[in-house]
């Protein structure tokens, strides 16, 4: 829709970039970092592109002795690969191998992990570009995940947001849509959808553990631990939150049950306020 | 007050996550009577006459879906689904994080039930803690001899992996997480071939959610008829009901099904804050048609949220106060959707993109009544039209919030062009216009 396409038609198409032949490790710089090659052609020099490939162009498969993959990584992989009656099905947790020893999903990493399994990058590739917890750019080490669903939503979560960015200098409306790191590069900041835990919202994924409610303040707070190396908000970690109807409320007995005497002692304490007796079993 | 627990039974006794304290509370009893004691055949028969039915959202009956697979020497497969990304929903987390056993054996009876060798947990990659507790279970469930190839000595096989996704919504979507399990980008499959005939890895597949498997060890040990008791005809067995928004207490509960809406949402969760009142609430997660504060006597189970246009889906209940406005409420949902489709199926990718463009436009005051009958016109053109549900999903909720609050819309369009002085200068008036399908 943009007539873009239209200025460039009517002049000379570039030669191809050679740099498309070398991969994607030697991608321009776009406005964060990498962006493909491909990205900044236009429709005309898109299909004289395609009509010039043929299919011994494709990428392919690397052999092991091509690429400088660590002992440490191929060992995580083969493993992932043992487990599954197919071995195409330790992709994603070959990704995550890679994203765990890189921090992100480089396009070396990905090459590695492709010669590993016997598989073509480009295949690595496009699995890793269709989730949205592999990064495909170098991310702040720490991960600030802020839920921005329905749930959060109700409850402030866009407030929060705003504060992490503020506490991190991040730029809010990139952290909203695609993630955002600070200029420090110490975080890495993302508006997410649902992370599963309403049940504590207003929350975030703060380096893989969630917490929760998140009241003002409590953004720079966690910025500042994070910072000095502690542990974020301890009292607000999810796996420390018991079950949100307290201990007492009446268990249902069966024979399994029936054999924990706190489950018998509780039937015996608190009677049913409800109707259906032959539903509590025996 | 209300509440009756069968999966949430002192699920904060210390511990419990260990195989030891779940040993101790009579843990992997029912396993070793399904592997010693039961045939096959038998499992399925007893899971079936419980009446259990899948708590995952589609509700359908966990016996019958297991006896559609094929008898015979062939390799089959069970999946957990186990990817719990709609929003509202957290109850699998919490059951897992706590009491991963109860899954594992639940998995084990399942796989036994249907002869399949290969058992699989699809978690969510967002859950690294409780994939984190569900590996060490697991590793231990190895060592005790509750899993692998000959399982108590029976000479049956059971490998159970928890395999971790990254972050896709669909993969909640059966057959795009097979894709995913594959190794595959995420996509939906086309039905059928059904995964209960040709599903992972081609093979036959069961999947289930992680509440409905972790059901199954009641059933076995207490029996089907004890189980059918529990709830009303329709819906058996007790419900675990995330409640969460405009709540006091938010969290998970478990229920009885058949009891009112109005003692989940107040006697047990609390209610909206002092003062303020049920405008809105969705009753089965973010998919789910949404009621009004009129409906808060609907007894919950399936059948009854049908009837009222809804569903039960997959138990959890999102919570709008009087303070929510609901065109920004339907946004919100919509842009979720939107984000998450996988791009596959026309009506989904371009619906959803649509529907939040339109929205937009109504919480920026730049819309017309009429674009909310655009709207409407674009949500019963996804229902039913796409491969999977994901575009139905966003149909439903936002189809319903317009129909149900159109005075609400029409008031925040009113209000806008009021405030606005002479002609609105509309945003993407230079984008093609919307052609409205003939339907079908």
């Amino acid at each position: 829709m943009t007539d873009k396409h239209y200025h460039h038609q009517g002049e000379e198409i570039p030669a191809i970039d050679p740099a498309l032949d070398a991969g994607p490790q030697t991608a321009t710089g776009g406005p964060r970092g990498i962006t493909s090659p491909t990205d900044e052609l236009t429709a005309a020099e898109r299909r004289r592109l395609i009509a010039s490939m043929s299919p011994e162009d494709a990428e392919r498969v690397p052999e092991l002795h091509e690429v400088d993959v660590p002992a440490e990584l191929q060992e995580t992989i083969e493993a992932a690969m043992g487990r599954y009656p197919q071995v195409r099905s330790a992709s994603i947790p070959a990704l995550w191998a890679v994203q765990r020893h890189y921090g992100w999903c480089s396009p070396e990493g990905i090459r590695e992990a492709a010669a590993v399994m016997g598989v073509s990058p480009a295949y690595l590739q496009s699995v890793a570009s269709f989730y949205d917890l592999f990064r495909l750019e170098p991310a702040g080490s720490n991960q600030v995940l802020v839920c921005h669903n329905i749930s959060c939503w109700m409850r402030g979560a866009d407030d929060m947001l705003v504060e992490f960015c503020e506490a991190t200098g991040c730029d809010h409306h990139e952290a909203e849509h695609h993630g955002a790191d600070s200029p420090d590069g110490v975080f890495f900041v993302k508006g997410f959808e649902c992370l599963g835990a309403c049940d504590i919202a207003p929350m975030a994924s703060i380096n893989e553990h969630y917490y929760g409610p998140l009241e003002p303040g409590d953004a720079r707070t966690i910025v500042a631990q994070l910072r000095a190396g502690s542990d974020p908000i301890p009292d607000k970690d999810l796996r420390k939150r018991p079950v949100a109807g307290g201990a007492e409320a009446q268990t249902v007995v069966g024979q399994r049950s029936g054999a924990s005497p706190v489950g018998g002692e509780r039937e015996a304490e608190q009677p049913s306020d409800m109707d259906s007796e032959d539903g509590t079993g025996e | 007050m209300s509440e009756r627990r069968l999966l949430f039974a002192d699920l904060d006794e210390p511990g419990l996550a260990g195989i030891d304290v779940y040993r101790r509370r009579g843990g992997y009893k029912a396993l070793e009577r399904a592997f010693r004691d039961l045939d096959p055949d038998e499992l399925i028969s007893q899971i079936e006459a419980s009446g259990l039915r899948g708590r995952g959202g589609a509700g359908f009956s966990m016996g019958k879906k297991g006896s559609f697979l094929p008898r015979g020497e062939m390799t089959k497969y069970l999946c957990c689904n186990a990817d719990e990304s709609e929003p509202g929903a957290f109850k699998d987390r919490e059951l897992m994080f706590k009491n991963p056993h109860g899954l594992i054996e639940g998995i084990a009876i399942a796989a036994h039930a249907v002869d399949a060798s290969y058992a699989f947990v699809f978690i969510r990659g967002e859950y690294w803690d409780v994939g984190d507790v569900l590996d060490d279970a697991v590793r231990e469930a190895y060592e005790a001899g509750y899993l692998g190839q000959n399982i108590l000595g029976t000479g049956c096989q059971v490998e159970l992996v928890v395999h971790r996704g990254a972050g896709a919504y669909i993969c909640g979507e059966e057959t795009a997480l097979l894709d995913a399990l594959e190794g595959k980008r995420g996509n939906p499959r086309l039905k059928p071939p059904f995964p209960a005939v040709q599903g992972l890895y081609n093979g036959p597949t069961l999947i289930n959610n992680v509440e409905t498997l972790c059901n199954v060890p009641h059933i076995v040990e207490n029996g089907p008829e004890w189980f059918a008791a529990l709830g009303t005809e329709q819906s058996s067995g007790t419900k675990v009901v995330s409640v969460s928004g405009c709540v006091q207490r938010p969290g998970n509960y478990e229920i009885e099904l058949g009891i009112p809406a109005r003692e989940i949402i107040y006697g047990l969760a609390g209610g909206p804050p002092q003062g303020r009142e049920v405008k809105v609430w969705f009753p089965g997660g973010s998919s789910a048609p949404v009621l009004t504060g009129d409906d808060l006597d609907i007894p919950y189970s399936f059948e009854t949220l049908a009837e009222a246009g809804s569903m039960l889906g997959s138990g959890s209940i999102i919570v709008g106060d009087d303070t929510v406005s609901v065109p920004e409420l339907a946004l919100r949902t919509a842009s979720f959707y939107h984000h998450e489709s996988c791009g596959k199926c026309t009506p989904c990718r371009e619906g959803t993109n649509w529907t939040v463009k339109m929205l937009e436009r109504v919480v920026r005051g730049e819309a017309t009544p009429m674009d909310l009958d655009i709207i409407s016109s674009v949500q019963e053109n996804i229902i039913g039209n796409c491969l999977c549900v994901l575009g139905d999903s966003m149909a439903m909720p936002v189809g319903s919030m317009v129909r149900k609050f159109r005075d609400e819309f029409e008031e925040v369009i009113a209000r806008a062009r009021e405030a606005a002085p002479g002609p609105i200068d509309v945003a993407g008036a230079d984008q093609p216009p919307v052609v409205l399908g003939a339907g079908g």
